[in-house]
């Protein structure tokens, strides 16, 4: 029985150690398993990044023999540049009257398309179709449309208004714009669409049915029921799209190049512009540093005013 | 006055009705106009892209617009793809293939051990998700510079290493979201059974959830398939990618519209047979599990 007492006290500490080692192994194993993914993302994500925050320090030029440290200096010049500010203009306003459409027309065809309506299982997956598409190809396909002698965009205004329209859409700033916008909101209004009509399907069907009881009209339905209970759906869409129109580089470099002049620069344009074509890196790093900026902050508050639940 | 009321909801009742139904019919017809100009809408400019392709050179510069191809014909696609064609095809093939089974590979290990054991906690994921929030131009300076040293420009790997990297946040992200709606119990049995945690995983996890690996792997290659700043930065003549050999038509007037837009097609119809395939995932791939189709 006196030998009882340590025996029990062993086991015990040898059941702890046990236990102390399966939790160390399994956090072991599971740094084991991130490893590879963990290393290529800082050898190829963030070590880019730190090394563009480095850039920015530096004059790094063509003109400049040498890459002198120059403090901030290239984010004073940036906060001056009027092309920075212009270019930030026009990706806002592609960014928020595109995306504004989009998630307008978005919703408006999902409230028509969620109910049963014959032929609907054909119609969705071909109104998915667009999103599929690789941006260059979009560019190309509405080159094509927009052309001014050509473009059957002029031919259908002409036989719409009666009128001979030869807009050169991609030669003037405001027509460029319009049709970045248009095409912009071409691609994407349908992924809206989607994830608006898959929010759709899901609200419960009983508020309808209260709502219809209350003798609430259709505008008074839709304001206080469907829109509250899409509200996270919306939240989400909005976001996923805002940050990828704000990325808005290809359609630009393949419709106007940013032109005429600069007056259809994006910031994501004049960035690849600076750093690529005048090889000023250094500047063109503190550029995209003050956009990291910017951006980080915005999202960071609209991700803790918005996106309350977790999104998963 | 009860009886009076009685009587005149009964004649109205079926008047009421009557109109009823005169609106619905009208709702309905909104509903298919609507439907209607949005299919046209949505679908014309890929018929036009279609019909240019199969155009001959004389067809597709004129006033008014030809809507039918007098004779369709693949001349302009013959032409294109013995030029660059192929061998941008062969291109987008290795890189996008290539990345994507890199991403998965990785991705998949990482996945598990973010859905099993946690590791790294909740903030990891997170961190690892807003690698994806950038404008990828960001990125592009740096990346000049130091594939330019590792002599990785124009290479094939180059591009495979980068689209890996960008598509690993969005892979393990999915695939933990997979991953994660399995029961660890189907695990354990075959834990105790003496296998290994990478033989659980191959043989039993992952089979498990392979609709969402088939689904978050044509992402992945979507993704890299259509990929255009980092492949027009990053290559020249070598390893040109399908986005950017259809780009280089864009300053030739009129007449390579044909093989530009022949190119395009050939770029195209994958992605809609793999974005057909993985329809019900849709949503859900698009928006990072935030939305389930």
């Amino acid at each position: 029985m006196s030998a009882a007492v340590p025996v029990d006290v062993r086991e015990r500490a040898t059941i702890r150690r046990r236990r102390g080692t399966f939790a160390g192994r399994r956090r072991r194993d599971g740094w084991l398993l991130v490893a590879p993914t963990l290393v290529a993302v800082l050898a190829l994500g963030v070590f880019p990044l730190l090394y563009s925050l480095l850039l920015s320090f530096r004059r790094w030029d063509l003109q400049v023999p040498g890459q002198p440290f120059v403090g901030l200096a290239n984010y004073g010049t940036a906060l001056a540049d009027g092309r920075v500010w212009a270019s930030l203009q026009n990706t806002l306003l592609i960014t928020v009257v595109g995306v504004g459409l989009e998630f307008v027309f978005g919703l408006g065809l999902a409230l028509v398309l969620v109910d049963e309506l014959r032929g609907k299982r054909l119609i969705i997956p071909l109104l998915m179709l667009p999103v599929m598409m690789v941006p260059v190809v979009v560019a190309l396909t509405w080159r094509l449309l927009w052309d001014a002698q050509n473009g059957p965009v002029n031919f259908f205004l002409s036989a719409v208004t009666g009128r001979d329209v030869d807009i050169a859409w991609l030669s003037h700033k405001g027509t460029a714009l319009v049709a970045i916008i248009v095409t912009e909101l071409w691609q994407w209004t349908p992924f809206m669409f989607l994830v608006l009509l898959a929010g759709l399907t899901a609200v419960n069907p009983e508020l309808y049915d209260a709502a219809a009881l209350d003798g609430a009209g259709w505008w008074r339905t839709l304001r206080d029921i469907t829109l509250p209970a899409l509200s996270a759906v919306i939240a989400v869409s909005l976001l996923f799209r805002a940050l990828d129109a704000f990325k808005a580089f290809d359609l630009i470099y393949l419709f106007t190049q940013g032109g005429p002049g600069t007056s259809t620069e994006t910031i994501s344009w004049y960035i690849y512009q600076l750093g690529l074509k005048f090889f000023r890196m250094g500047y063109a790093s503190a550029v995209s540093y003050l956009v990291v900026i910017g951006l980080t902050v915005v999202a960071t508050f609209y991700a803790a005013r918005f996106l309350r639940e977790e999104p998963v | 006055m009860s009886g009076h009321a009685e009587a005149t909801r009964a004649v109205s009742q079926p008047r009421r009705r009557a109109r009823f139904s005169a609106r619905r019919a009208w709702t309905r017809a909104g509903r298919y106009l609507v439907v209607g100009v949005a299919l046209a809408f949505f679908l014309f400019p890929i018929y036009w892209i279609v019909v240019t392709a199969l155009k001959l050179p004389a067809e597709f510069m004129t006033y008014p617009p030809v809507w039918f191809p007098a004779e369709p014909s693949l001349i302009q696609f013959r032409l294109v793809m013995k030029l660059r064609g192929w061998e941008a095809l062969r291109n987008s093939l290795i890189i996008a293939g290539g990345a994507t089974v890199l991403s998965l590979v990785l991705g998949s290990l990482a996945a598990y051990s973010l859905a099993r054991f946690n590791t790294g906690g909740r903030h990891f994921g997170f961190w690892l998700l807003s690698q994806r929030m950038m404008p990828p131009v960001v990125f592009v300076i740096p990346l000049f510079l130091l594939f330019r040293d590792l002599g990785w420009l124009d290479t094939h790997h180059g591009l495979i290493a980068l689209y890996t990297v960008f598509n690993l946040p969005y892979v393990v992200w999915m695939l933990r979201s997979y991953i994660a709606g399995v029961s660890p119990e189907i695990e354990e049995s075959a834990l105790v059974d003496g296998s290994t945690r990478l033989g659980v995983l191959w043989r039993i996890t992952l089979p498990l959830v392979l609709p969402g690996i088939i689904a978050t792997a044509t992402f992945a290659f979507i993704f890299s398939w259509t990929e255009f700043l980092f492949a027009v930065v990053l290559t020249r003549t070598n390893a040109y990618t399908l986005p950017v050999t259809i780009s280089g038509y864009f300053g030739s007037q009129g007449s390579a519209y044909g093989q530009a837009a022949s190119l395009a097609v050939v770029a195209t119809a994958p992605l809609f047979v793999l974005g057909l395939l993985v329809q019900r995932h849709f949503v859900r791939g698009l928006t990072l599990g935030a939305v389930r189709g």
